[in-house]
């Protein structure tokens, strides 16, 4: 038992480096999980009201600017591409492009929470806030209306605050790789921390086409 | 071996001494004693209210207090023991401690993030104590909507961050255990090795980590509707009540699993042990935790028969719940089989037992009376429900978890509590349990509804009886409070082994080191196997009694 | 034991199918399809997501415990909007 203790990065209640990997990565998997139904509940008012004030919906969604969403939509699936490569040299060894991956999945990151800053500024710019001096003249009851911006901003607001706590991951992740602490057989906690930000990437998946794309074809 | 005697022996209670090497160990033992230590206080703290509560009903007029008050004390009363004693009791306290001594691991597998769980905890507790200082909720523990969205005036936003908050120590503590199970088990302990309490305790964990967000996610929202007065639940806005208690239900439903599947495994822990055999159908009662955790989530809508649903779901979910009751029912037959020709020793741990086994099977009958929907329509808010929950609940749970704490109590501490003392209160907490909720029943069934301050005075005969009881159900759970804290300084000191049981956590020392085991402990036995022949030689084989001065 | 090292190749394959469904469901939300523009956008994220945890995620290369562990995840999700919905959808009063 005590030798265990020199290995590096292996926790003094683990017998030996792969139960410690399996052991976190089954971990941030069942952490996903509740990030699954943490959603869901949002995603079921979401079916519900949809279903129940079709008009409202769309026409409230027609208003949301689908460009700046699809362009979001392109830095997050461009930043799952750097972190996916990041896994890769970090189980190859490379030091120089992991940090090089995890800097511009870091990069793209904090571009997708500018955009979105944008984005809800414009918001606030059109009285689109729910509940702060809510105003809507376009096609569409207010009140419903206004409800489909509240889900807008439960979702999108609860996805930018996982892409902050994201960022703060990927901080920590780039320190240690600048320290030297992963080696080609310790790298689980870039692994792991790969999982919760692809899990990010997956949630504005399903956001992008529900959200901002409803009115769409209805023309602007 | 290194044989000093005088020397007492180190264990993980005096290995450090000192506030600090508490409040930041991350010794999966001492978390459960941090863990006891606040469940115990809100334990009592919902104790309290409900002595209000009960007080206040032993006359038909409101005279010790009025609706406004008495809405807020039964709130509070389900809050503060739904939330904050019952969910967490059993695992948080019992689990923290026991998951990895039965396991033969050396912690769990995220012995920080354990520690973490107990802080957020707190972190819940103390906004759910805010707003109990500063007035109180009064909107009933399930919160529904719109009453407590757009009309409560009371401290909801501050009890619905409270529970958010804690919610978040119910996952982690899911995820730890789960995690834990899989991947920490000695060699040799295989799936059907393992004890029936990790099987409950893993589909316990599942349930918390499957269903915990959704109500996070509710109360989210809640407090979101509360703050900007935008619907989301409340019709007037153009929102939908109905929402709410489906989202809330297919948390609260499994939640009452959450409670009741750690005491099964508690119980099963008991019978093997005071039986000194296997479980009758090992097999079937893994299983049934595992069924329970699963079909536990398709029964929710048994909350809502009277909230205009179709008969066609109400159908659904009224046979759903009565398939839910299968698993239960298998395994109180399992015990009963069990028990029978064995040869029983009655000390106090089985008298629990034994008590649950009864008061459960009463709870879980009457349970299905309600998921009959017809029935159900008809005592719907009464206090039938009420007893028949608090029978599941008090019966249940709380009588797992006094059998539980009394069981191990010397593996925890090393001290033994005094047993003709537990046989009195245990004997007491039974007879007080039965006299509060069995007049409730016919109350139920007589039509008094449930969360008035004030009835007609046909109902005061059985409503005084139930006082009554409340009150010597209370110094019945006062008993052992003085003396498990009178035994930590004067109790017996016990064996390593007192029950003579088999579980891997006797097989080291009481209390156990910091690291739970001298070495890694080498499993190559079944689960509950109590022959002394096979027994004697897997003891030496484990080498137990060499490190024993 | 030792982990699956997913190649680069494969890594830049998963990314353009995904820019390339991202262009697709752009394109067909401007076509009127009636309910199937929901149908069609829906089943693009699913493909998208399932591309995400297959490859980016490595759930095809990991073990039938991570498979069982995504397929409660998805399956939870479904029991809460099946029942849910099978309630609604059986209370005719409640709609427009
Ligand atoms: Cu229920």
């Amino acid at each position: 038992m005590e030798d265990t203790h020199s290995v590096k990065g292996l926790a003094h209640h683990f017998d030996d480096m792969e139960q410690q990997r399996e052991a976190g990565t089954l971990g941030m998997w069942a952490f996903l999980i509740t990030e699954i139904m943490f959603f869901g509940g949002l995603f079921m008012a979401y079916i519900l009201y949809r279903s129940k004030y079709p008009e409202a919906f769309s026409s409230a969604s027609g208003h949301l600017n689908w460009r700046l969403g699809a362009a979001n939509t392109v830095v997050l699936i461009v930043s799952s591409l750097t972190m996916a490569l990041a896994v890769y040299y970090s189980q190859t060894g490379n030091k120089r492009l992991l940090i090089t991956m995890l800097v511009l999945t870091m990069i793209l990151g904090a571009t997708f929470l500018v955009v979105k800053g944008f984005e809800y500024h414009t918001k606030w710019v059109d009285h689109l806030i729910p509940g702060f001096g809510f105003e809507w003249h376009l096609a569409g009851d207010p009140q419903k209306v206004q409800m489909f911006y509240f889900i807008y901003f439960a979702m999108t607001g609860i996805h930018a605050l996982h892409m902050v706590v994201g960022l703060g991951i990927m901080a920590v992740i780039l320190r240690m790789a600048m320290k030297d602490r992963f080696t080609q057989t310790y790298h689980s906690p870039v692994e792991i921390s790969g999982l919760y930000w692809h899990f990010v990437d997956i949630v504005w998946i399903f956001l992008f086409p529900l959200l901002y794309l409803l009115g769409a074809h209805e023309g602007h | 071996m290194e044989a000093i005697v005088d020397q007492p022996r180190v264990h993980y209670i005096n290995k450090e001494y000192g506030v600090k090497s508490w409040l930041l160990t991350v010794d999966h033992k001492r978390i459960a004693l941090l863990y006891l230590a606040s469940v115990t206080l809100f334990f009592f703290l919902g104790g309290a209210f409900a002595v209000a509560l009960r007080l206040e009903l032993m006359t038909p007029q409101g005279d010790l207090m009025q609706a406004e008050t008495y809405n807020r004390m039964f709130t509070m009363h389900g809050v503060v023991m739904v939330f904050f004693f019952l969910i967490p009791g059993i695992p948080a306290v019992l689990g923290n401690f026991l998951v990895p001594l039965m396991i033969g691991a050396r912690d769990l597998a995220f012995p920080r993030l354990n520690l973490l769980s107990w802080y957020i905890y707190n972190v819940g507790a103390i906004f759910t104590l805010y707003a109990i200082i500063s007035g109180g909720v009064d909107t009933g523990w399930t919160f529904y909507t719109p009453y407590s969205t757009t009309y409560s005036s009371s401290n909801v936003l501050l009890t619905g961050i409270g529970i958010f908050i804690t919610g978040f120590s119910s996952i982690l503590t899911g995820l730890n255990f789960i995690v834990t199970i899989h991947t920490m088990r000695a060699p040799g302990m295989t799936w059907f090795r393992l004890p029936l309490f990790i099987w409950s305790h893993y589909a316990t964990s599942l349930i918390m980590i499957l269903g915990t967000p959704v109500v996070a996610i509710t109360v989210l929202l809640l407090a979101l509707e509360r703050i900007a007065r935008v619907g989301i639940f409340d019709p007037a806005l153009g929102g939908d009540p109905i929402l709410f208690q489906h989202l809330f239900w297919f948390y609260s439903h499994p939640a009452v699993y959450i409670m009741v599947l750690p005491a099964m495994g508690v119980v099963s822990e008991l019978i093997a042990n005071f039986a000194r055999k296997n479980i009758f159908g090992y097999k079937f009662v893994a299983f049934a935790s595992m069924a329970i955790a699963v079909f536990g989530f398709l029964v929710w809508g048994h909350h809502m028969f009277t909230s205009s649903q179709s008969v066609y779901a109400g159908m659904i979910f009224s046979f759903l719940s009565f398939a839910v009751a299968i698993p239960s029912a298998v395994k109180v037959f399992n015990w009963t089989a069990t028990l029978y020709k064995s040869s029983i020793s009655y000390s106090t741990p089985l008298l629990y037992a034994l008590g649950f086994i009864g008061l459960f099977t009463i709870g879980g009958m009457t349970g299905l009376f309600l998921a009959a929907a017809g029935l159900d329509i008809h005592v719907h808010d009464t206090y039938f429900v009420v007893a028949h929950f608090h029978y599941v609940m008090v019966g249940g749970t709380l009588m797992a978890y006094m059998g539980g704490l009394h069981y191990w109590w010397p593996k925890i501490t090393g001290r033994m509590y005094p047993e003709g003392w537990a046989k009195f209160s245990a004997l007491i907490i039974f007879v007080g349990f039965n006299l509060t909720f069995f007049p409730q029943f016919i109350l139920g069934y007589q039509g008094m509804p449930r969360r008035y301050y004030a009835y007609p005075p046909e109902f005061q005969v059985l409503n005084v009886m139930s006082t009554a009881g409340a009150s010597i159900l209370g110094f019945g759970v006062l008993f052992p409070m003085v003396y498990f804290v009178w035994s930590m300084r004067y109790g017996k000191v016990p064996a390593d082994n007192p029950w003579g049981a088999f579980g891997l956590e006797w097989q080291t020392s009481s209390p156990p080191p910091t690291e739970n085991f001298k070495q890694t402990p080498v499993v190559t036995w079944e689960a509950y196997e109590f022959s002394p022949r096979d027994k004697m030689e897997i003891l030496g084989l484990r080498g137990v009694e060499e490190t024993k001065v | 034991m030792s982990e699956h090292i997913v190649s680069k190749k494969i890594y830049f394959l998963i990314f353009s199918a995904l820019m390339v469904l991202t262009v697709l469901t752009v394109f067909v939300a401007t076509l009127d399809l009636g309910r199937f523009n929901a149908i069609v956008a829906l089943s693009i994220a699913v493909l998208k997501a399932m591309l995400v945890v297959l490859y980016f995620m490595h759930v095809r290369y990991s073990s039938k415990l991570t498979w069982a562990f995504v397929g409660a995840g998805f399956f939870w999700l479904a029991i809460l909007f099946a029942l849910t919905l099978s309630d609604y959808f059986s209370r005719p009063w409640l709609g427009q």
